[in-house]
């Protein structure tokens, strides 16, 4: 497995070796479907969409619709204008969304299309919805996506009237069906009203029922995405991914905002804990409070077990961040941190977090990629990796345990239903970390060495 | 109202106008077919790209070549690891199927072009990797913006002094991925193809569209070189750049997947005067016929006695297995919807284990793949097609030899199919329907209207089915599983099938409360 990936490193200014990151149309294909009967429209060639709609389903087992321009050379000639309108005509003629949510492609984008005029020339029923972002696949990556196509439903959609009510936006990072109802069961407990954009939870986590509908009962409301104008607050849960979308209602409906991490972890989840009891004055609920107790308890009774072992973590920002936290909590060493996405706040951040637990000879890298992640391993290995399926490669070649945490995870099951994020979501990564560690001590000791208790 | 225009029902006029030339139901053995024609914008298509079948499938499985993705990162992320086209390394071929390569575009690169990065990032692979050869494919914005891709390569090649092709698969090009075959098998016969000097022995063979899904083409050659046969090279599952150079030297190509790679076969034909002859190694009584044909064309009695003899020893080792399947699966339906080849020969697979087709479609097939070579002549070209260069072959007046007499060849001709594929629809039962290019509200439709047992089709649509209450296998993937090919892969595909029925949890879709009252009460007897 991987036996051409050389230990020595080279320096590379070009060349792109197995990424850790995928393009931007997928983010915000993804973020569209937290909608409610809303259509993601892939606006460039098929393959595009089909790629797109591929991962997709592969990640979460289930159906991920959306729809293409399907550019043909002429279209790319002559601009694809005519393609977009038949599309819109067909998709609620056929489909019958509520909404239809267009984000551009590389193709479109070099192209020039002016899909905001395109939309404008349109004749669109009453109460029916198109809109868009611009999603360039050679800028950013797939989290870029997720964000513009936030900040596409929020420039069209949101309205300030001037009469505030009482609910809180959350915008949350590019994460899980199950981490999004993990979030709202949260807000619950502490008894915040809320909106919540875009939410995947009840679409990409559907049911079995026995029978299929194209538009399964989840998805922020687009009335509430129009509500979210006259919010008190937004918490955007995320700093690498959110920060544009809450930026974008604020400049547009004056809605004040806060940048959180993603609550990965006990310090991210108490921060996002503390600015829900902030925000509604009330106290919280013992409900969290045992949760995290049941947390720390179950740190303290395993650390013989993860402390001081050394750890990998790949994927996207606001996650391996997030990760990262967790494993400095529980006294291991996040030895390498990287993320495929451009940006050098996450460096900054990560490089934060590594000296306010005190550790040192920790790398951090964004828009690096798992090639070079390899190269560092080869030369100087670790105990652990934690991220997504491709890291499974590495894991075998180098006999690794892997944790799969983040996205992609293609050769799972069980993953998107499940969250990472709050307290709960902590004690879920506890213990697969502490599984993958113990089966391995399990499987290589001696006889003699296994033991029964531990 | 006929089951087509059921179908086509609740289409708007300007869509079933379009649809209604995709959609028959088969009364008779010649029909035409729309196909090959562009997808209408909006319409939820299966399709993919030009780079996704030029890249992702044909070039893709070739293990030592380091392909470059030119272009921002997801194309070349989508196509890393994900088709299951298996394939080995060993001490002389190094193995680049786990990896991927791409340029990773960023918007200067666009701006100013990506020509700089492109040599650079040559020159990088070249310097960690040593490759034996390097393929450069293009994405959409690659052809936009005007790099000269094929003159980067020309230079690398020289300078580096190993082959360097480059393909313009730019993904806006031709209607679905079936272009970016073309260009790969264009790009394969122009640099690579007749430039090695193998010496061909007595029962030299290629295969030509089998990719190694699942392990397929391992079993196949297995079952060939059981028999004797000397397997060039079988392109492209799990070949080395190095094996294709010597395609010109077999006696006769197989073509298993008509759709992908019949331009090759062609191409050896007029260049080289190699025969092809049509194989299906899907399906057992398939593999059988596939396997007694091939053996006619050599005509040698010891060469038939053994083929013969591994025939009936590979049927007797499944004999039970079989049965007992086909005991389980006899007299369900299923639906087939698939690339280009595929829903044509898992139709026979299933018929080996008494599974009716009823309905079968193909994803980016063209007319010749539903009616037959025949129509060839009548194939009308249109903006799209012509976009597709089709490569002028001429004699290579050296190297061209035919294996058989003029006489020989006219005469087998009529017994099997000799450059020739006689398209699904000959196939298929009357009553049944055939789809070009099924949409994903056809899907739904064919789910309510034909009811199949088992929905055979890709990763989109799987869990569409499923949801609706019917056993769905992927046939890309396999549901990653198999070999499916041959004796052994035949057996692995009913324990799947069956499986799939089977699993209790079909049993359990219904809470019991959606049966039984809500509130539940007593009698008593008022004294």
């Amino acid at each position: 497995m991987l036996d051409l990936t050389p230990k020595e490193i080279t320096e590379r200014t070009a060349l792109r070796i197995n990424p850790a990151k995928t393009c931007q149309p997928v983010g915000a294909m993804y973020a569209a479907l937290g909608v409610h009967r809303c259509m993601p429209h892939s606006h460039g060639s098929q393959g595009c969409c089909s790629y797109h709609r591929t991962f997709l389903t592969r990640h979460f087992k289930d159906p991920a619709i959306a729809s293409s321009s399907s550019f043909t050379e002429g279209a790319s000639v002559f601009g694809g204008g005519s393609n977009l309108k038949t599309a819109v005509r067909n998709i609620f003629d056929i489909y019958k969304p509520d909404i239809i949510a267009v984000h551009t492609t590389c193709l479109s984008e070099t192209i020039g299309d002016d899909v905001g005029a395109f939309i404008q020339d349109m004749d669109i029923e009453e109460g029916k919805y198109v809109v868009h972002c611009h999603t360039p696949s050679y800028v950013g990556s797939h989290i870029t996506g997720y964000g513009n196509m936030i900040a596409g439903f929020i420039k069209y959609l949101s309205r300030s009237t001037g009469r505030k009510h009482d609910r809180l936006n959350i915008i949350p990072g590019f994460v899980n069906p199950g981490d999004m109802r993990e979030i709202k069961r949260i807000l619950d407990l502490m008894g915040i009203p809320f909106i919540m954009l875009p939410d995947t939870s009840g679409v990409l986590d559907a049911p079995m029922l026995g029978r299929y509908t194209m538009y399964p009962p989840g998805g922020t409301r687009i009335d509430d995405i129009i509500a979210m104008g006259d919010s008190p607050l937004t918490l955007a849960l995320g700093e690498l991914a959110c920060e544009d979308p809450a930026n974008e209602l604020k400049r547009k409906c004056g809605v004040d905002y806060k940048l959180l991490p993603l609550p990965m972890g006990i310090g991210a989840t108490d921060q996002f804990i503390m600015a829900l009891s902030n925000f509604s004055g009330h106290e919280v609920p013992y409900a969290l409070e045992e949760e995290r107790g049941q947390l720390i308890d179950i740190l303290l009774d395993s650390h013989p077990y993860f402390h001081g072992k050394s750890v990998a973590i790949y994927g996207d920002p606001d996650t391996v961040l997030g990760i990262t936290g967790l494993v400095l909590e529980m006294g291991m060493i996040p030895k390498y941190v990287i993320t495929g996405t451009p940006g050098e706040a996450f460096t900054e951040k990560a490089q934060e977090l590594f000296s306010k637990f005190g550790v040192t000879g920790c790398t951090a890298k964004a828009f690096s990629d798992l090639f070079e992640l390899h190269q560092w391993i080869k030369n100087d290995r670790v105990d652990l990796l934690i991220g997504g399926s491709y890291g499974k490669q590495i894991a075998k070649a180098e006999d690794i345990p892997l944790v799969r945490a983040g996205f992609p995870i293609l050769d799972r099951y069980v993953h998107s239903y499940m969250p990472l994020v709050g307290y709960r979501g902590a004690m879920r990564l506890v213990e697969m970390i502490l599984n993958a560690l113990m089966d391995r001590q399990d499987r290589d000791c001696a006889d003699e060495d296994l033991e029964l208790v531990m | 109202m006929s089951k087509v225009d059921r179908i086509l029902d609740k289409y708007s006029a300007r869509v079933y106008k379009n649809r209604k030339l995709h959609i028959i139901e088969k009364t008779e053995d010649n029909h035409e077919i729309s196909a090959n024609t562009r997808t209408i914008p909006g319409i939820m298509t299966n399709r993919g790209c030009c780079y996704a079948g030029c890249k992702g499938v044909v070039l893709g499985p070739i293990k030592d070549v380091a392909i470059i993705t030119h272009g921002p990162i997801g194309c070349g992320f989508y196509s890393w690891g994900t088709r299951r086209n298996k394939a080995r390394g060993d001490k002389h071929t190094k193995n680049f199927v786990e990896y991927c390569f791409s340029t990773d575009m960023q918007e200067p690169d666009i701006v100013f072009g990506g020509e700089k990065k492109l040599k650079q990032a040559i020159k990088e692979v070249v310097e960690i990797f040593d490759p034996d050869a390097i393929m450069i494919c293009a994405t959409c914005p690659v052809g936009l913006i005007g790099d000269d891709i094929h003159a980067v390569a020309a230079e690398a090649e020289k300078l580096y002094n190993r082959k360097v092709v480059a393909f313009s698969c730019e993904g806006y090009k031709g209607v679905s991925q079936s272009g970016g075959h073309h260009i790969a098998n264009n790009g394969l016969m122009r640099h690579i193809i007749g430039t090695g000097d193998r010496v061909p022995t007595k029962y030299s063979i290629n295969i030509l569209g089998e990719y190694n899904i699942g392990g397929d083409a391992w079993e196949v050659e297995r079952i060939l070189k059981r028999i004797g046969y000397d397997i060039v090279v079988n392109i492209p599952g799990d070949s080395s750049i190095h094996e294709i150079e010597n395609a010109h030297i077999a006696h006769l190509n197989l073509v298993q997947c008509h759709r992908s790679i019949n331009y090759v076969a062609d191409m050896l034909k007029d260049k080289y005067g190699t025969s092809w002859l049509k194989v299906n190694f899907i399906g057992v009584s398939s593999t059988v016929k596939s396997l007694r044909d091939i053996a006619r064309y050599f005509n040698d009695p010891e060469l038939t006695a053994r083929t013969e003899e591994v025939i009936a020893e590979e049927l007797a080792a499944i004999h039970d297995e079989m049965e007992y399947y086909k005991s389980k699966l006899k007299g369900k339906t299923a639906a087939l919807f698939v690339g280009g080849s595929r829903s044509h020969h898992y139709q026979k697979l299933l018929k080996d284990f008494g599974v009716e087709t009823i309905m079968a479609g193909y994803e980016f097939a063209h007319r010749d793949d539903y009616e037959g070579r025949e129509v060839l002549p009548f194939i009308k070209e249109d903006a799209d097609s012509k976009n597709i260069e089709s490569l002028r072959i001429e004699k290579d007046e050296r190297r061209y030899r035919l294996y058989l007499s003029e006489e020989q060849y006219e005469k087998l001709r009529k017994e099997i199919p000799l450059d020739y594929y006689e398209g699904m629809i000959k196939d298929m039962e009357k009553g049944t329907i055939i789809i070009d290019d099924m949409n994903h509200f056809e899907t739904e439709e064919i789910i309510r209207i034909l009811k199949p047992d088992i929905f055979f089709s890709g990763i989109k649509d799987k869990y569409v089915i499923q949801k609706a209450g019917i056993l769905s296998r992927q046939l890309h993937s396999y549901d990653y599983s198999g070999p499916y090919a041959g004796f052994n892969g035949a057996v692995n595909f009913g324990r799947d099938v069956l499986m799939g029925l089977t699993t209790p949890a079909w049993g359990l879709v219904k809470a019991p409360w959606k049966n039984s009252p809500m509130i539940e009460g007593h009698l008593q007897e008022v004294v």
